[in-house]
């Protein structure tokens, strides 16, 4: 699990720009948003407030800014996880959509607030890349656990 | 009777509690980090952990970079020599030129008992990477407090001013450009050295010229220059060109529109103007500034401290 989320936040720091950067899927977040589902018990609010901190000073934001959106974001998917558990992946994945936009609204809200221009709702795009990348993901992260039926 | 829970029920405090504790001490952190500075040391530490792992993340580009530099072209290296030869041979001229006039202006400031301008020391920096903030125009670049940077610094390339160091971690450094929404620089207009404050504008990548009177002397074409009286940036580097003047009697002021004359997208190298000129401003300008106090704004402090030393 730390790898995972070690190689999301690798992903996030990759020199992104332009109209690459809007179409960036929040990596670091649909991880944290895919253990906050599959392993409620081992996944806390502490350790994507912590994943935050680290993305709000590589980015040079307000400090809090990411910590406060991906605690809420899994803060959802926790109470959430059951029900979203039932569902096929791709019913899923417009479950993660909702939760990836709570995400960015929040962040959208912080920086609103500071006085900055709203860019338009490309900003939004960020989210429906990250839930598109939700069924490739669930299943990249879930190999390592299938475990091949013995043969007697 | 008491019920208690089987111990593999507990989990500690519900996920309402953990979100609202988290939550609000992101809050405090954010107001902490908006209105003061108490941050910086927790900043920083955070930075000695993040740079690294930024760095690594960026080495596959680096190496992309350095593989293809390696195989340009012998036709279009030799083009490039020959091309800085002959700029190299007209800065020679120029700097002949330039030599004597600094003489010249020493002389002359010297009769006139001004102070004595200091040299700027420049360092060369690397952009390791552009902002990943869609909303603010910054850059990061590879030198920090380590090696002598400090917010506030004024950042330039070949052409002119690009920004002013914001952040400055010990290994890396946060440089907020012109052109970004509200920051402020202090400039001239070389045609009649009227003076001005340029804005940011934020989304479009221009400059605004704050609080210009309609009947203004601006012309479009007109090259806007660092004034240096915030003591701050160097006096007379390039900052922009006028493009744009509109004026509505409906609003009380000129909309000039400026853009600006440094490139930030075309190089890898920028330079940091590591000489504090802040500290020798405010140790001639204390006996003057104590008078006039009231006039200080938290806005224009900066531009006030010059004026009086200037005068």
């Amino acid at each position: 699990m730390a790898l995972t989320l070690f190689v999301g936040l690798m992903l996030n720091l990759l020199p992104w720009s332009g109209a690459a950067l809007l179409l960036r899927p929040d990596f670091l977040a649909i991880t944290l948003l895919f253990w906050s589902i599959r392993e409620p018990l081992r996944m806390g609010i502490g350790v994507a407030w912590g994943m935050g901190l680290m993305v709000d000073v590589a980015d040079g934001v307000l400090f809090g800014q990411n910590a406060l959106a991906y605690s809420l974001a899994v803060f959802i998917a926790l109470l959430l996880h059951r029900r979203i558990l039932m569902f096929t992946p791709w019913q899923q994945t417009f479950y993660v959509l909702l939760l990836l936009l709570a995400l960015q609204a929040m962040t959208l809200l912080i920086r609103l607030s500071t006085g900055v221009d709203f860019i338009g709702m490309g900003y939004f795009a960020a989210s429906v890349s990250g839930a598109l990348l939700w069924p490739l993901l669930t299943l990249l992260l879930q190999l390592p656990q299938k475990v091949e039926p013995k043969r007697d | 009777m008491d019920h208690q829970s089987p111990p593999f029920f507990k989990r500690g405090p519900s996920p309402l509690a953990r979100f609202a504790f988290f939550a609000s001490l992101s809050v405090v952190l954010m107001v902490a980090d908006a209105y003061q500075s108490y941050l910086g040391v927790l900043r920083q530490a955070v930075a000695v952990v993040v740079t690294p792992l930024q760095r690594l993340a960026n080495s596959p580009s680096v190496l992309g970079d350095r593989i293809s530099e390696f195989f340009i072209s012998q036709a279009f290296l030799q083009k490039e020599n020959s091309r800085l030869q002959q700029q190299e041979l007209q800065h020679a001229a120029q700097l002949q030129g330039y030599q004597a006039m600094q003489a010249e202006n020493a002389y002359l400031r010297k009769l006139l008992e001004a102070r004595k301008q200091s040299d700027q020391t420049l360092l060369m920096t690397e952009i390791l990477y552009a902002g990943r903030d869609p909303f603010a125009h910054k850059i990061i670049v590879d030198k920090g407090t380590t090696h002598g940077i400090s917010a506030g610094q004024p950042v330039v390339d070949d052409v002119g001013v690009i920004g002013q160091v914001t952040r400055a971690y010990p290994f890396s450094s946060e440089v907020t450009l012109l052109t970004d929404k509200d920051q402020a620089i202090p400039i001239e207009i070389v045609r009649n050295g009227m003076r001005a404050i340029a804005f940011g504008q934020g989304q479009d990548g221009t400059l605004g010229l704050a609080f210009m009177p309609m009947n203004a002397d601006v012309q479009p074409g007109d090259t806007v220059v660092t004034s240096g009286i915030d003591g701050v940036y160097p006096p007379g580097l390039p900052v922009a060109v006028v493009s744009k003047i509109e004026r509505n009697a409906a609003v009380a002021f000129a909309r000039i529109v400026c853009t600006p004359s440094a490139g930030v997208g075309l190089h890898k190298q920028v330079l940091i103007v590591t000489s504090d000129r802040r500290k020798e401003y405010e140790v001639q300008a204390a006996p003057l500034l104590a008078a006039p106090a009231k006039v200080e704004t938290a806005k224009g402090k900066g531009k006030r401290k010059g004026e009086s030393a200037r005068q």
